[in-house]
């Protein structure tokens, strides 16, 4: 493996709300390469997003990265002061939301909006602005981008919206994408269209991506390695297909049976027992233990993720 | 967008028609202008002659298609009171108000405005919890009782400003204007301040709830993700983003500030509309309260369908034959 692009170590971010500190992230090392796909994988509520948002540096008050330390490029962000970090954000390391719906302003054109994303960084002639724009939704499929940057965000569809989202996040050219969810909320023929896109773009231009879903179909489709996230740490890593294919982690298994497909139609799903803990009120030791079928009196200890690039935090791994 | 025009003016036109109804009948039921008109030593024939002469002896739709007749002329009638024509009397006190009202609306924007978006923007902030705080002060504290106060205070203690009046006006465009002139301008002040303090507590409330809810907003994270600075972000996404509501209550507060501003005005005994429109209903000058009344409701479809024109200009899918 090259030298990661992103390396991030024992990154916490934790929310001061005023029932308490919720750790929503608690202790993540990651890396991606140039030209690689990490699918960090993870429940509504692992702590996925917050990751997200903690590598470009837009936490939400009440919270804050607490500890750990991101590196992108070899510089370190944690701590960067705020124009500093505004400077990277675009530039460096862009990010993709999860609904299109929203994520574009309503009242103002593609456009204007791609515009104002380009000005952030540099300061282009107009011809040239415009060229870049229109070259940029081109890029990500999108016919006729000449007409979509007079259009609003009301006038295209969907999956032309994410595409119009993801175009400006690649517009400054940056070494590391972060998707978050990105095709949730898409129909699964576009999410399709946008993966594989997505695939493309990778291998075109060598941008890092990390692509943070709960589905599982999508990853194995698109990351070359996972991650899986359970209550605001990682639980198990390595490549996509070891993974995949031999999980380790019961949480991880679990989540592998969930996916309709292995069972015949009309047969009843296996599902993980009960659902993720809050996060302010967790007990010592393994956060998955009361839903899992394995655990014993070692797992009121926290099992370490040993380092390596295929690795599982479980006293008892499958 | 040319049939939703049309479509907007004869909604203006039957709006105006009801009006006038409404009116008309309405200033009937109140009272007999003759008692007021005529002294109550004048002998029957004269009183005779003077209903005939108003046209008072008819019945009231008869009186009502002359009105009508007359208005679609151009001709608004004759005040029973000034025994000038009511256009005429209009015309020469609205430059008064019209200035004060803009005075007033603007000033509450260029101030309201920046204001609120900063509380919106750092709500937990001391200053905007000050800001937050004085605004309500600006929404119940009785607008004659700011006024007076202010009178005192600069007026009376201070002797800064004018304490009323119009002060000299010097003629532009062949109106004649307060606020070309500095002391026009001192005297505009006070009953400006006064009109406006309240627009400032509205506009200030609507600027931040606004602010508040588009910084929580996707599109404002994801320009945040781009590298877009905080104050392109503002300027840029949230300013237009939150100027529909503002737009709607500064066309509603302009209309009804030109049309109502009695208090103030009684208050500064400043010359303007609203002085005339109380004066006339307690002298039951019905030509002059019809006629007034039927102006205002055209100002205020006129300013309702700009409105709606400025609607269409800030937000794409509020344009008329836009789809969705």
């Amino acid at each position: 493996m090259t030298a990661p692009i992103l390396e991030v170590r024992g990154l916490a971010t934790h929310f001061f709300t005023r029932a308490g500190i919720v750790k929503a992230v608690d202790g993540v090392d990651l890396a991606v390469a140039r030209g690689r796909v990490l699918g960090l994988v993870g429940e509504s509520g692992s702590g996925k997003s917050v990751t997200g948002f903690s590598l470009i540096g837009l936490v939400d008050a009440p919270g804050r990265i607490v500890a750990g330390s991101i590196r992108l490029d070899g510089r370190e962000l944690v701590g960067l002061p705020p124009a500093a970090l505004r400077a990277l954000r675009g530039r460096r390391i862009a990010m993709v939301f999860q609904d299109p719906m929203m994520t574009l302003n309503p009242v103002l054109r593609v456009g204007t909006q791609m515009a104002m994303a380009l000005d952030a960084h540099a300061h282009l002639p107009r011809a040239a602005r415009r060229i870049r724009c229109r070259d940029a939704l081109g890029r990500v499929g999108i016919p006729s981008p000449d007409e979509r940057l007079a259009a609003y965000p009301h006038q295209l569809s969907g999956g032309m919206r994410q595409r119009v989202a993801i175009a400006m996040a690649l517009l400054n050219e940056p070494d590391m994408v972060i998707a978050d969810e990105p095709t949730t909320a898409l129909d699964v023929s576009i999410q399709g269209q946008i993966v594989h896109e997505m695939q493309r773009l990778v291998a075109d231009t060598g941008i890092a991506l990390l692509w943070i879903t709960h589905d599982l179909a999508v990853v194995s489709a698109l990351a070359d390695d996972i991650a899986v996230m359970y209550a605001g740490r990682i639980v198990e890593r390595g490549p996509a297909r070891d993974v995949l294919a031999e999980p380790r982690h019961p949480y991880t298994r679990g989540l592998l049976d969930s996916v309709p497909g292995e069972v015949p139609p009309g047969g009843r799903l296996p599902q993980i027992p009960g659902s993720t803990p809050a996060l302010r009120e967790l007990p010592p030791g393994c956060a998955f233990r009361g839903r899992c079928g394995r655990a014993s009196a070692a797992c009121t200890t926290m099992p370490e993720l040993p380092a390596g690039e295929r690795s599982v935090r479980c006293h008892h791994p499958l | 967008m040319l049939g939703f025009l049309i479509n907007r003016l004869l909604q203006a036109a039957a709006v105006m028609a009801a009006m006038t109804v409404i009116v008309f009948v309405g200033v009937h039921a109140i009272g007999n202008p003759i008692d007021v008109l005529i002294p109550p030593d004048a002998t029957q024939q004269i009183r005779a002659d003077v209903i005939a002469r108003y046209g008072l002896d008819r019945p009231l739709v008869e009186q009502y298609l002359a009105f009508v007749g007359n208005l679609v002329r151009g001709d608004f009638g004759r005040s029973f009171v000034f025994n000038v024509p009511v256009a005429e009397l209009i015309l020469s006190r609205l430059p008064a108000t019209a200035e004060l009202t803009l005075l007033a609306v603007l000033g509450a924007s260029l101030l309201g405005i920046p204001l609120g978006i900063y509380a919106g923007y750092r709500p937990r902030s001391p200053v905007s919890r000050a800001i937050m705080g004085a605004s309500i002060l600006g929404f119940s504290v009785p607008t004659f009782w700011i006024g007076l106060i202010l009178i005192l205070t600069f007026a009376v203690e201070l002797r800064w400003l004018p304490a009323g009046g119009r002060g000299p006006t010097a003629v532009l465009l062949g109106v004649p204007w307060s606020f070309t002139s500095g002391e026009g301008l001192a005297h505009l002040l006070l009953p400006a301040l006064n009109l406006s303090l309240f627009k400032l507590a509205l506009l200030i409330r609507l600027a931040r709830a606004g602010t508040r809810e588009a910084m929580l907003s996707d599109y404002v994270r994801f320009a945040r993700a781009q590298g877009l600075s905080e104050l392109t972000v503002i300027r840029g996404h949230v300013l237009k983003n939150i100027a529909i509501p503002i737009v709607t209550v500064f066309g509603l507060e302009l209309g009804s500030t030109l049309a109502f501003a009695v208090v103030t005005e009684t208050i500064f005994s400043w010359p303007g509309v609203g002085k005339l429109i109380i004066d006339s209903i307690r002298d039951l000058d019905r030509p002059v309260m019809v006629a007034y009344l039927v102006l205002v409701t055209f100002l205020f479809v006129v300013i309702n369908l700009v409105v709606d024109l400025v609607y269409g200009a800030l937000d794409p899918r509020l344009r008329p034959g836009a789809a969705g």
